[in-house]
């Protein structure tokens, strides 16, 4: 057993190749036997992924979900955020420029207002929990644009580290909700075009959650949410901490 | 040879994530400012270029749409990697805060594009 063990830890990336296969597989069979594929293989493989995330956090109380159980620490590096990166750039190879450039400056208008949205209502729930000081408001504003616009904010501003903590959590459980929501709601919003996709890509702003949800949706409308996405969270990084921290500052 | 996909995609992105390095450390903030989105641009353009120039072999394109397609597995594994426990325990602040900008932009989303729709019109 042992060896067994320490021969997959060996070989981390490559089991977790391995691994991320049977998920996909055994998820496309249950997306055509048992949904007749109205709910997509990617989608359920993406749960999949999420529960086992769960699974490995209750195991080992760590923060990187299955990787920090030893045999599956190859998941780190093959989800990490290079593989992601990496493989979200080759999928513009589907993608049209001239309708990219099209939509350019509507991008720019998403971004601006996803921001917007997501600070204040991140603010007024961090206002009806009690919090009235504007650095832990401006925080958790902050963490709800994502994960890491939150403490990167929360330590620029100088807030407390409970704050600074509860900014990342509200992060991770908007990508969460992103990934499981939007194929859900597509059909009603109008997701289904790359227009509407770099909007979405636009306002919701985690790279994460945006990359699966729309991997969920139609992985056709993937590299026009990224592009819009990877702009938000370093201008999140941006506006959080200097233009919407004075705001705060001057309003509480 | 699928080597030099690979290496074409691999030149796009570092150039694309060492120009959002680059811009985000003269915006003075600790983030990369669309590094990936820069190197996707580039990756289209080149394509486009040579599309129009000289095609790239077949070979050549395997190379790029191979990592293209292992996308979906990538996205399955970082989902395997989230904190997922975290999200789930930490109580209802972080929920709503998470959840509630969700619903808002959302619901943004068709007024938005109906907006530029007319707007195109127009």
């Amino acid at each position: 057993m042992d060896i067994i063990s320490k021969f997959l830890e060996k070989n981390g990336l490559v089991f977790a190749f391995f691994t991320t296969g049977v998920v996909m597989f055994a998820s496309f069979w249950v997306s055509s036997k048992w949904t007749n594929k109205k709910i997509p293989g990617a989608a359920i493989a993406i749960l999949a992924g999420l529960v086992l995330a769960y699974i490995g956090g209750e195991v080992t109380h760590g923060e990187k979900g299955i990787a920090d159980i030893k045999i599956f620490s190859g998941f780190a590096q093959m989800g990490g955020s290079m593989f992601r990166d990496f493989t979200i750039v080759a999928t513009a190879m589907g993608a049209s420029f001239v309708l990219m450039k099209q939509t350019g400056w509507l991008g720019i208008v998403s971004l601006l207002l996803g921001i917007a949205l997501a600070f204040a209502s991140g603010v007024a729930i961090a206002l009806a929990a009690g919090y009235s000081d504007a650095k832990s408001l401006t925080t958790i504003g902050a963490g709800a644009c994502t994960f890491i616009v939150g403490p990167v904010t929360g330590s620029a501003i100088g807030a407390s580290s409970d704050v600074i903590a509860l900014s990342i959590a509200a992060g991770v459980v908007k990508s969460v909700f992103v990934t499981i929501g939007t194929p859900a709601v597509a059909r009603f919003i109008g997701l289904n075009n790359p227009h509407s996709a770099m909007i979405f890509g636009g306002l919701m702003g985690t790279t994460s959650g945006v990359a699966a949800g729309l991997a969920a949706t139609d992985p056709k409308l993937v590299p026009y949410g990224a592009l819009t996405a990877t702009f938000y969270t370093g201008l999140g990084c941006l506006l959080c901490p200097s233009i919407l921290y004075l705001l705060m500052d001057f309003i509480f | 040879m699928t080597i030099y996909g690979v290496a074409l995609l691999a030149g796009c992105y570092l150039a694309g994530q060492i120009l959002g390095e680059l811009l985000g450390e003269s915006m003075g903030i600790e983030a990369n400012v669309g590094g990936v989105g820069f190197a996707m641009l580039l990756l289209i353009f080149l394509h486009d270029f040579s599309s129009k120039k000289a095609p790239l072999a077949t070979e050549t394109e395997r190379g790029i749409t191979f990592w293209s397609n292992m996308y979906i597995p990538v996205i399955v594994a970082m989902s395997a990697t989230q904190n997922v426990r975290i999200a789930l325990s930490s109580g209802w602040v972080a929920l709503l805060a998470g959840i509630v900008p969700v619903l808002v932009c959302f619901a943004a989303i068709p007024v938005l594009a109906a907006f530029s729709k007319n707007k195109k019109a127009a």
